[in-house]
């Protein structure tokens, strides 16, 4: 078939020599400029190839004599985001953390900072979205069992919850009613139905009533006598809406009778104080943040904006 | 095998288009004043938009994602309106190509504007057609060398001033002037420079009609666009066949028995209109690729018809309809009647409505924005007074190029809002916001509503300028309450 190359007579071209059923095809030329850069593209593959890695070898491409590697690449790009950064690290480093508010750029980076950190160290108990579970709070709430303002976050996250070997951790340590003998399952019951009915979960009730005397001499020390809690030991409010463990007569009754020991790790041999502080912005900022207490307001300048007037964090876009 | 000689590639058949006058001609150099002047011209316009945006009144900024364009400002989001202009182009090129055939690659295209340009910079150094295939046929003598240099300086100039202009539409252009001086201008705006010269020299100077030919997507899609009643420049062969050969013989009477009873037509076989022609194509094969119907041959022929005494036009615009008419000897159909058919009339239409949509939107699109992504991890939270909160991702956007401050507000539910630079004791109904100029600002609006309710509740976030416009915008959210409570 190949021996059949003729020249066409109209055209003056070529044919490939194949012919169909009378159709016969043109073997057109192709212009020189198109087989110059097709050329180009050979060379320019091979000088490529030798410049950098490319020839799959045993068990790794050849090298290129650049030594351009995607890690070395990475590591340069890393190095630059660091150096990019370094000037608002060194600032957020410097500033101590309640100070934070009043330099809307540097909250901004703390928050964002303190969310991927979150995604890495606190997720395991508080959850992705730092909405908790059983046992484990509720970040985003306006319930704190030992403060809420962010300085008492940044303590938290430093010093961590009953962490023997820590003296600045969060100490405290209910008692098992039940289970060591000091209240008996009647009066224990008792005080559950107090508790339900401060809640506003029972009605009032003859053993609510023998509860209240019950809390009174054994709870109110920790949890307060109105039974809303204390945060220096971390006694939780017991007439809000918000169980760490359960509000239900069942849950209580447990707790009652073994107690609750909530741990959580002192962080501050663990990671930097700048993560730390970058962590304890962004839980503040989950929504449930409370302003530092009034004994702290010299610290605390011009700082808060008004709150009707706040510049939102602008974005380019 | 036959004994012909096996071609592997095609050089390029060079091209020494013969300088001409006449109407086309001097069409051609109105539009490529017009559209150089446009090109080099507009960057440099300025328009006042105020303190807070630029000055420049066309200006694509990259950087901040914005267009503008005299009074009006486009953000990516409002980025159909440069969809609309791109459908307003295509249609507006099948309306001039079923119209007037390939008008927009002899007179409008830039590739065919720079190139008429780059050869009358050669024909100034070079001389005419005739002294071009001397020269380029001439062995390397210093005057050849001088010519060509100087030939090339020129181009390259030009070249260099089409990249460099370029580069003026995407950032305020007096000062990456200066910055471009100074050698402190970014290094993207150099090498949009270095490309562009080297694209313009390379196809003004050397590709030309080959990218017409073999590069262009467009010649081949006009091709399909064009019908039996599209005007194309026509060799009108029935007048000019057979052709004569010399002047002596076309003295005849045209297309009359000659002593031998030959017929003889108008086409003396003079090559004026292959001479001419930038593409160097001979229009009397009849309706081709190269032909990118730049009418310089019509101009080429009726100087020569002029001289010898014929009729004009012996090449001129006509469509293939009315070839076939004048074969039959029937009157041809007027151009206005040509013009004004269905086909026209709708691709003129759909123009003219895409360009009118598109003119009512802009004139009644509001310049600021809310979009707001409800929290979805945790969907609520529950709060110590047993009411339950959602949080919301509001983003404001003020289009307009001036602070302004805004009220949010969330019908649809009983509740008071808040951000994350206030609190819950002193939340009321609504928020109030700064948005810079011409920016945007994201905040946290936190919502609390009591624990009793339905599961999910559609709610209505409105945001409203607190200036002189009161301008507003809604978004649509839900808010989200547990399945059971407590």
């Amino acid at each position: 078939m190949a021996d059949n190359k003729r020249i066409d007579e109209p055209t003056g071209t070529q044919t490939v020599g194949h012919e169909w059923d009378g159709i016969e095809e043109l073997d057109t030329p192709m212009p020189r400029w198109w087989l110059i850069i097709f050329y180009a593209t050979v060379v320019f593959a091979i000088v490529y190839t030798i410049l950098y890695p490319a020839w799959p070898m045993i068990d790794r491409a050849t090298a290129g004599v650049l030594g351009w590697s995607s890690h070395g690449e990475l590591e340069k790009k890393l190095a630059e985001q660091e150096a990019q950064r370094a000037p608002i690290m060194s600032a957020l480093s410097t500033t101590p953390v309640e100070k934070l508010v009043a330099s809307p750029q540097l909250m901004d980076t703390a928050v964002e900072g303190g969310r991927s950190a979150f995604k890495v160290y606190c997720v395991q108990c508080h959850g992705s979205g730092a909405a908790g579970s059983k046992g484990y709070p509720n970040l985003n709430d306006d319930d704190w069992l030992w403060g809420g303002d962010i300085t008492a976050i940044q303590q938290t996250l430093m010093h961590g919850i009953r962490q023997p070997g820590d003296d600045q951790t969060r100490m405290s340590q209910m008692p098992a009613f039940g289970r060591d003998g000091l209240l008996s399952s009647s009066e224990i019951q008792d005080v559950v139905s107090y508790v339900r009915f401060a809640s506003k979960q029972e009605p009032a009730s003859e053993s609510a009533q023998r509860g209240r005397a019950i809390f009174a001499n054994n709870c109110a020390v920790c949890h307060g006598a109105d039974a809303k809690g204390d945060r220096q030991f971390g006694a939780p409010n017991l007439t809000d809406a918000i169980w760490l463990y359960g509000g239900d007569r069942n849950t209580i009754t447990d707790t009652v009778t073994n107690s609750r020991y909530g741990i959580m790790p002192a962080w501050g041999g663990r990671l930097d104080p700048v993560t730390i502080k970058m962590l304890a912005a962004y839980v503040h900022s989950l929504g449930g943040g409370e302003g530092l207490p009034t004994s702290d307001v010299g610290a605390e300048p011009e700082a808060a904006p008004a709150p009707d007037e706040s510049a939102g964090n602008v974005i380019a876009e | 095998m036959t004994g012909a000689e096996e071609k592997f590639f095609e050089a390029r058949k060079k091209v020494f288009p013969r300088k001409v006058d006449g109407t086309f001609r001097r069409l051609k150099w109105v539009i490529m004043a017009v559209t150089l002047t446009i090109y080099y011209v507009t960057p440099w316009l300025r328009w006042d938009r105020g303190p807070y945006a630029p000055d420049q009144a066309v200006l694509i900024d990259l950087a901040n994602r914005r267009f503008y364009m005299f009074s009006i400002e486009i953000w990516p989001n409002e980025f159909y309106y440069v969809v609309g202009l791109l459908v307003m182009a295509a249609i507006g090129l099948f309306l001039v190509t079923s119209a007037v055939g390939r008008a927009w690659c002899g007179y409008a295209c830039p590739q065919t504007v720079w190139t008429d340009l780059f050869v009358h910079v050669e024909r100034l150094v070079e001389g005419d057609r005739n002294a071009q295939i001397r020269l380029d046929k001439a062995p390397w003598t210093a005057k050849k060398i001088g010519k060509r240099a100087l030939k090339y300086a020129i181009w390259l100039y030009i070249a260099a001033a089409t990249g460099g202009a370029w580069i003026w539409y995407f950032a305020d252009a007096p000062t990456l002037f200066m910055d471009f001086i100074h050698g402190s201008a970014p290094f993207a705006a150099y090498a949009a420079v270095g490309i562009l010269t080297f694209t313009t020299f390379t196809l003004g100077g050397f590709m030309r009609e080959q990218v017409c030919i073999y590069m262009c997507p467009w010649p081949r899609i006009q091709g399909a666009m064009m019908d039996e009643k599209s005007l194309g420049v026509t060799y009108k062969y029935w007048r000019g066949e057979p052709r004569t050969h010399g002047l002596k013989r076309s003295h005849a009477q045209p297309l009359t028995d000659l002593a031998n009873g030959e017929k003889v037509g108008d086409c003396i076989d003079c090559n004026a209109c292959v001479a001419v022609c930038p593409t160097g194509i001979d229009i009397r094969e009849g309706p081709q690729i190269g032909c990118i119907t730049c009418g310089l041959c019509i101009d080429a022929c009726d100087e020569i018809m002029e001289k010898v005494g014929r009729e004009p036009k012996l090449i001129g615009y006509a469509t293939a309809a009315d070839e076939a008419l004048i074969r039959e000897g029937k009157p041809t159909v007027s151009a206005k009647k040509r013009l004004l058919r269905p086909r026209t009339l709708i691709y003129f239409l759909l123009w003219a409505g895409v360009g009118l949509g598109m003119l009512f939107v802009l004139g009644n699109r509001d310049r600021i924005g809310i979009d707001v992504l409800q929290t979805r991890n945790p969907i609520w939270v529950r709060l110590a007074d047993g009411s339950i909160r959602n949080t919301y991702t509001v983003k404001i956007r003020n289009m307009e190029a001036r602070p302004r401050t805004v009220e949010i507000r969330v019908d649809g539910i009983d509740g008071v809002l808040w951000n994350e630079a206030g609190s819950r004791e002193q939340a009321t109904r609504s928020v109030r916001l700064k948005v810079p100029a011409d920016k945007v600002a994201k905040t946290q609006i936190f919502v609390a509503a009591p624990g009793n309710g339905p599961k999910r509740t559609d709610v209505t976030f409105t945001v409203r300028a607190l200036d002189q416009d009161m301008a507003s915008a809604t978004d649509q959210s839900f808010f989200e309450r547990p399945e059971a409570n407590r």
